[in-house]
């Protein structure tokens, strides 16, 4: 694919899922959306970088903070906002809501509110897709809260011991929660650790979506050729609270002071700046103008949409 | 027509059959391709279908129960085994966090074809991490299916309704009917994966019981059968979802129930189904429903206060003849199933 399309679509997916979330701080407090807001702000360069990086026939699973992802893996915004607003139009008919987002068509398996519940799920799908012969990866996001779980190294270990194409994404804002990981970690560095175990590490705490991509594209290319896991670490900043769609810096755990330079290279700002090199600031004008209203439109379309009836409580609990 | 065989070799049938009929289907877990094969129950499947179907894993409950219902999505039809049901906790936030839940929170857009074998360990010291059903626990979570099959027509229909369902399946098999003997049909047939069975009829008294507890409350039926007394027993089959009909139909008939559980009672599965008949059979009930299962301790190590621990055909005795009024039984030229009688030393 040429530059310029990866660039576009980067900036496409940095731009609608901000501008979602936007819309959702917007309206957060009118009580639509019951239903416990993660927000991606902040982080959209990993999920964006990645996305665009793997293929049709790869796939996904995040956590309850995946709006980002979803919206980078699928690109529409219809189903996504109708399940925020709990309605019968939404992906799981609202009983998902913002933790708990599928597309199955475009392979985003399932996003998690229990930590590192997703991960050794990516296995299985791996091996599965191992079995039937396909060349595809299976990408799990998790944030950096996840490496304290059990599960994470058990998952690892297991993924490098059968060698599987999972790629594992750790997001790391340097928070679990509202915990450091200075507070967590017997140990400097996690992926010196992980560099121990038989699959490929990668890192980088860049905010550049284009620079994401390229980093996922060697890390998809390196897991198929090597028939093996990659593990990525990826430093952001979590610009919201840790749940809700507001600011929390005077809650005294973490500092404005320490925002301060991440803003400065804000993931959206620089695909903004990356597109400009391939577009007039016309052209970039009329896409940001299609992108919000799609959203605007997805936000109408959720808020007029009915919810289930009644009926729909018993349905779907076995096949 | 049928035949004799084993439940151990019902269930190598059952998982052996699914094996060849369906390249999705495949075996995994601690120890399941190991020289001992999880007690036999998995003889031959390695050699026949090869290490990417049958397959050890690491000491990972946890992860490899997630890895289970990755495959599952992705169109493969795992059997994750538990050689203790007491391992299959550490794998309790999967099965209850994720696959109970996913088909529905994905607003059924998944299906979720996992059936998971644990099995009941008892006796020569196996004490309190060898030896819980947990059945009760797992039938609490809507989503789960859970069987306990007790006879070889069972270990094999059942098994093999398990593999076919596109649903989670937990089944929940005890080590001591392994070598149970029992009828199945000249053909491998499915068997439906609820709905009571009454395995011993009677018309004084019905006895519900669950897993090995059949056993016993079949002996206890024989015993009182040559005084005179008919037990009903009826196989609980399946624990979740639970048909009551048969048992309902049995206790109308007798007025008298007693739910003997392989389990602990207090808010154990016999609660759930002392309150079905309070409410179904209430005016045909001649007294309350009487529950019969572990001792409310750890399962002790020791013979003697495992004696105590476990309730079997004496208790259920003496409980039926509390309830009907009647005299004591002489028990004393009874042989009641000891394991020292089928092996000695660990198993």
């Amino acid at each position: 694919m040429k530059e310029k399309e990866i660039q576009l679509g980067l900036y496409r997916k940095v731009y609608l899922t901000r501008r979602a979330e936007d819309l959702i701080r917007a309206h957060y407090l009118e009580d639509g959306m019951k239903t416990p807001m993660h927000m991606s702000t902040g982080g959209e360069a990993i999920s964006s970088g990645i996305c665009e990086a793997l293929q049709a026939e790869d796939q996904v699973l995040g956590t309850y903070r995946s709006h980002a992802l979803y919206l980078s893996r699928t690109g529409e915004s219809d189903l996504f906002f109708a399940e925020m607003y709990g309605k019968a139009t939404g992906m799981a008919k609202g009983k998902g809501g913002s933790m708990h987002l599928t597309a199955a068509d475009e392979g985003l398996i399932c996003t998690s509110a229990i930590v590192a519940s997703n991960i050794p799920v990516a296995l299985g799908a791996a091996f599965a897709n191992k079995m039937a012969g396909k060349e595809s990866v299976v990408a799990v996001f998790f944030g950096d809260g996840a490496i304290d779980e059990g599960v994470f190294w058990e998952s690892l270990n297991a993924a490098c011991l059968m060698g599987l194409r999972v790629l594992f994404v750790c997001e790391d804002n340097g928070y679990a929660v509202h915990i450091p990981a200075h507070k967590r970690h017997g140990y400097q560095s996690i992926t010196t650790i992980v560099s121990g175990f038989e699959c490929d590490v990668w890192q980088s705490d860049s905010t550049d979506a284009w620079q994401i991509y390229l980093l996922a594209q060697q890390a998809r290319a390196a897991a198929i050729q090597n028939n093996r896991p990659g593990f990525l670490h990826l430093k952001y900043y979590r610009y919201l609270e840790h749940v809700g769609v507001f600011e929390d810096f005077k809650a005294g755990y973490r500092s404005r002071t320490e925002f301060e330079p991440w803003l400065e290279r804000d993931p959206v700002k620089i695909q903004r700046e990356n597109l400009l090199r391939w577009l007039t600031e016309e052209a970039v004008l009329l896409l940001e103008k299609q992108i919000d209203q799609q959203i605007e439109t997805s936000l109408q379309r959720a808020m007029e949409a009915p919810f289930a009836d009644h009926s729909e409580l018993l349905m779907d609990l076995y096949a | 027509m049928s035949r004799m065989i084993t439940y151990r070799d019902a269930l190598v049938e059952a998982v052996t059959h699914e094996m060849r009929r369906d390249s999705s289907v495949f075996v995994y877990g601690i120890d399941v391709a190991d020289h001992k094969r999880i007690f036999d129950s998995n003889k031959g499947l390695l050699e026949e279908f090869g290490p990417n179907r049958c397959f050890n894993t690491p000491l990972s409950e946890d992860a490899m129960t997630g890895f289970g219902l990755g495959a599952a999505l992705n169109g493969l039809r795992p059997i994750h085994i538990h050689m203790r049901v007491d391992f299959m906790i550490l794998a309790m936030n999967q099965l209850v966090n994720m696959i109970s839940s996913f088909r529905y929170g994905s607003g059924g857009r998944f299906k979720v074809p996992f059936v998971v074998r644990a099995i009941i360990g008892r006796g020569w010291g196996q004490s309190f991490q060898h030896n819980k059903s947990l059945h009760s626990w797992v039938a609490h979570i809507p989503g789960l299916k859970v069987i306990m099959p007790t006879s070889p027509k069972d270990a094999l229909g059942m098994t093999m309704a398990a593999i076919r369902d596109d649903n989670p399946v937990i089944s929940i098999e005890h080590r001591w009917l392994y070598d149970a003997l029992g009828a199945v049909s000249h053909t491998a047939e499915t068997q439906p994966l609820t709905g009571a069975e009454v395995i011993h009829p009677g018309n004084d008294i019905t006895i519900l019981a669950t897993s090995w507890m059949n056993i016993e409350a079949k002996q206890a039926a024989e015993v009182l059968g040559r005084r005179g007394v008919t037990v009903e027993v009826v196989d609980a089959r399946s624990i979740s979802p639970f048909d009551e009909t048969v048992l309902v139909e049995s206790v109308n008939k007798t007025g008298y129930c007693i739910v003997a559980d392989n389990d602990w009672v207090h808010c154990g599965f016999g609660a759930e189904v002392a309150a079905r008949i309070s409410h179904t059979c209430f005016g045909r009930l001649k007294a309350p429903v009487e529950r019969l299962g572990f001792a409310p301790t750890p399962c002790p190590c020791t013979r003697p206060l495992e004696n105590a621990f476990y309730t079997g055909a004496t208790e259920i005795i003496r409980t039926i003849e509390s309830m009907l009024k009647l005299s004591p039984t002489d028990l004393s030229g009874e042989h009641f199933f000891s394991y020292e009688k089928k092996f000695k030393g660990p198993f």
